[in-house]
């Protein structure tokens, strides 16, 4: 006869200290009081999880823990539960829910002040925050050759990821001879789980704004534009209200403040292209063209925008400006190190506990960015690498924890800072797997133009592909060495050359796993379907059925209360076995 | 606007209309509309703000909205302050929350600990 | 040629003055407002902007939101990528495809549904994520998907 219900408690040694077996008797002794021994199985297993709550139990087909059990809950619940049908909630186990902290610890907010502070669709929020303050400075006290040279003490390199001196891309569109100058803001943010941009346009919109006034009026421009991705409808709608606020105070327009100064801004927007996040390949999707990148030189300070100089800054430069011209570039100087000034934010995603979007001094530690910032690793498990980057940035292991995040710093260890994405990755990543999903993301976004990076992406991604799957060849990985080299040499633009980083790095510092993946056909991580197999351990095995109920392609047998198998030629690796086993008999090898 | 002086006149006024107690009102909440809080409901924990503030013709109270306070997976998060005393923020905010907030801390100055989001210093 | 394509893309157009440099901001309205650029649009565009019918195609290509076939009435963009699959975008996928009752890329036959993935839109806090038309919807689960669903196909409309 078959059970209705199913009753596991905890054998643990920690559960028997606190009175287990008493807590067992009653509940085999209400059982049959109550003549349901019939119906209701009592089995004892090694251990349900929650060893410093015992005694604990569990309740089959419910899946409800119950945990500090004494005898008499043990016989309410039988009674409540088991009899009546109703669970009792005082004695339930309960996630308990986090405690809602912020990571603000070590972060210094310049960019990030005003962000979830001012109401970004009413201009005078910003004003009364000395908003429009350092403009309106810049145009009645300040020649544009002291604007630059504010610039310049204060050190700020551009916030897009290569970090050119701000002050000298604009003295370069300065001196540039042209009737006609263009502004452009780089916000067309495209790397996966990078998002400062969108926080900075939609919490403070007019603090970009203002920079960008202060920028056309120290390289002599008259008209600028915004680029941002159409992914961002709230932004652009933000961006919109300000715009036309902007223009109602005054302080856009003809004339701003009565300096004689005029200057007024559009929108543009992208419409779902990676790759026009590079400067010259956004310039031609501003045009009305298909989004490829061109040579340079000549670079857009000679000739950008309809071939007129142009200065183009991502939003997190330009909403840097107003603040340094505000308080002064010793104040903006004192913040970073030696060759990185200021602060930078960041997007700390991946197998932290607190991910989330963060702004801190340039040369804090990737080793404080995890731990500090992000509160260590999930589970407590071990530290992999950190990401940075984006698709064009490397994995930085955990003997690099140490560095500075600055410039220079993550170039020397083969990835970039990139616009700020953060990915911490734990024991469980596998590196080969990251490098592939990585090469698949530019492969996708390649524009196609140079055939190094559209073929040579391919290809290596089919190497990679094959890697994973366990087809792996002796020789892959000295050639995905030579096609990254190949690439970086032939392509024209950023995403190119940068294409091939997560797999140079990967291979740099994880080159054991690719090894593995290649001669041994094991996944060290765990992660590649066709490289791992899952069974069960007869030996805790209790037969409780479900794993074979959950299958979804029926790969596992065993009656209940038997020993389950799973027939590993059926098996697709899903690991929902493992996922629904109460008592952790899947093993995955 | 044509002139600093102006300038300076509306942060002055702006930074009154901001202020709470003696000049302007007695409280304030706000709610964090960035396209995160949007994602995770805001839109409906504003409109649950705003009809339990007319529901109870609460004239003195300024209902304001802000960008991402970067902790999206907080999200929705409302910022109360009542009077001049510190401004409390609060995580995961449905509508039923709301309720229980303009009760328990709008109307009876009592910050619900619970749902509190600890901003370390 | 349709005298309601013509008409659809010469007010388009006009909102930029007809201006060339304009193309990638009149492509992606007529997409949005049309569902997606038709053959006869194209061909209508090319003329009012006096440029080859291949130029104006060969940059509506290049960029992924401008739609050169038909699509539902309501586009679903479902984000894809590590952090919402990590976040049980899997399960949430599964719920919508058989809700809709169709696949990725595919379009209900009633035309009111296209099922299309997205790249990264930074709400990976908020995990799993998509986009109905504009709008954006965060921490799915699969129980929320008819509820989400049915405020677009119910008469009052969006919300």
């Amino acid at each position: 006869m078959a059970y209705r219900a199913h009753v596991l408690i905890s054998g643990e040694p920690r559960c028997v200290a606190k009175g287990a077996r008493e807590v067992e008797a009653a509940l085999v002794d209400k059982l049959h009081e109550l003549l349901l021994g019939d119906e209701v199985q009592v089995m004892e297993v090694s251990s349900l999880g929650h060893g410093d709550k015992g005694p604990e139990l569990v309740i089959y087909p419910d899946g409800i823990n119950y945990v500090n059990v004494t005898p008499e809950d043990a016989r309410f619940i039988v009674e409540e539960h088991l009899l009546k049908g109703r669970p009792v909630d005082r004695l339930m186990y309960k996630e308990l829910p986090e405690p809602l902290e912020a990571p603000a610890t070590k972060e210094v907010r310049v960019v990030l002040e005003n962000v979830g502070r001012i109401d970004p669709n009413n201009i005078e929020d910003y004003i009364a925050f000395d908003g429009y303050a350092a403009m309106a400075k810049v145009l009645t006290e300040m020649t544009p050759e002291e604007v630059l040279d504010v610039l310049k003490q204060s050190g700020l390199r551009g916030r897009g990821g290569a970090g050119f001196p701000t002050w000298l891309k604009w003295t370069f569109a300065r001196q540039a001879v042209g009737e006609k100058k263009f502004i452009i803001c780089n916000g067309d943010e495209g790397d996966p789980g990078a998002f400062m941009n969108r926080r900075v346009l939609e919490g403070d919109p007019h603090a970009v704004i203002e920079g960008m006034i202060i920028a056309a009026y120290a390289i002599g421009a008259q008209q600028g534009y915004f680029y941002v991705r159409a992914e961002y409808p709230i932004a652009i709608r933000t961006l919109r209200v300000a715009l036309q606020q902007a223009r109602e105070y005054g302080l856009l327009g003809e004339n701003i403040l009565g300096s004689g100064f005029n200057f007024d801004l559009e929108i543009r927007m992208g419409a779902g292209a990676f790759v026009c996040g590079e400067e010259t390949a956004l310039m031609q999707s501003i045009e009305g063209d298909r989004g490829m990148p061109r040579t340079r030189p000549p670079f857009p300070a000679a000739s950008g925008l309809w071939k007129s100089p142009t200065n183009i800054n991502n939003v997190e430069t330009y909403a840097n400006v107003p603040k340094i011209l505000l308080k002064g570039p010793e104040w903006f100087a004192s913040m970073g190190t030696e060759k990185s000034k200021g602060t930078k934010t960041f997007a700390v995603a991946g197998k932290v506990k607190r991910t989330g979007l963060i702004e801190v001094p340039l040369g804090i530690t990737l080793r404080e960015v995890v731990y500090d910032v992000g509160g260590g690793i999930l589970n407590d498990k071990k530290f992999k690498a950190v990401q940075t980057g984006g698709p064009m940035g490397g994995c930085i292991p955990e003997q690099y924890l140490d560095m500075p995040v600055d410039y220079e710093s993550l170039a020397s260890l083969g990835s970039i800072m990139g616009s700020g994405g953060m990915v911490i990755m734990d024991e469980d990543t596998c590196m080969v797997d990251i490098a592939r999903f990585f090469m698949e993301f530019v492969q996708e976004e390649s524009c196609g133009k140079c055939v190094p990076c559209r073929v040579g992406t391919r290809r290596m991604l089919e190497i990679l592909n094959n890697i994973c799957e366990g087809k792996g060849q002796p020789g892959d990985i000295e050639l995905l060495e030579s096609m990254s080299q190949q690439i970086i040499d032939g392509a024209l633009c950023g995403l190119g050359k940068g294409a091939p980083n997560p797999v140079l790095s990967t291979i740099k510092f994880f080159r054991e796993e690719y090894e593995a993946h290649i001669y041994e056909k094991k996944c060290p991580a765990k992660v590649c379907k066709a490289l791992i197999t899952y069974d069960i351990n007869p030996d805790v095995c209790i037969g409780c059925t479900r794993c074979a109920r959950n299958c979804p392609v029926q790969a596992i047998s065993g009656k209940a209360k038997e020993t389950h198998v799973i027939d590993a030629s059926i098996c697709i690796r899903c690991g929902v076995c493992k996922q629904v086993c109460p008592v952790g008999a899947v093993n995955v090898g | 606007m044509k002139s600093l002086e102006e300038l300076q006149k509306i942060k002055e006024s702006a930074l009154k209309r901001r202020s709470l107690g003696q000049e302007g009102a007695r409280a304030r909440v706000t709610v964090a509309m960035g396209t995160c809080g949007i994602a995770a409901g805001a839109r409906e924990t504003m409109k649950a703000v705003l009809d339990e503030i007319e529901k109870r013709q609460l004239n003195d109270v300024v209902v304001m909205q802000t960008g991402c306070m970067g902790l999206c997976e907080y999200e929705p998060m409302v910022v109360i302050q009542v009077g001049e005393s510190e401004p409390v923020t609060y995580g995961k905010i449905d509508p039923a929350r709301v309720l229980t907030l303009v009760e328990k801390h709008l109307l009876n100055n009592t910050p619900v600990e619970e749902w509190r989001v600890q901003t370390n210093k | 040629m349709d005298q309601g394509v013509i008409e659809r893309v010469d007010s388009v157009s006009a909102r930029y003055n007809n201006d060339r440099e304009a193309l990638v901001e009149i492509l992606r309205d007529l997409s949005k407002e049309m569902g997606y650029i038709s053959q006869d649009a194209f061909a209508a565009l090319a003329e009012k902007l006096d440029l080859p019918e291949s130029a104006v195609f060969g940059v509506a290509s290049f960029y992924s939101m401008i739609e050169t076939k038909p699509h539902g009435q309501h586009v679903i963009r479902f984000c894809q990528d590590a952090p919402c699959h990590v976040a049980g975008g899997r399960e949430v996928w599964d719920a919508l495809e058989a809700a809709l009752g169709i696949k990725f890329g595919e379009t209900t036959p009633d035309g009111q549904w296209t099922l299309m993935t997205t790249s990264c839109i930074g709400l990976c806090a908020v995990g799993p994520v998509m986009l109905v038309d504009e709008d954006v919807y965060g921490n799915l689960t699969p129980e929320k998907i008819p509820d989400i669903l049915a405020r677009y196909t119910d008469a009052g409309g969006v919300a």
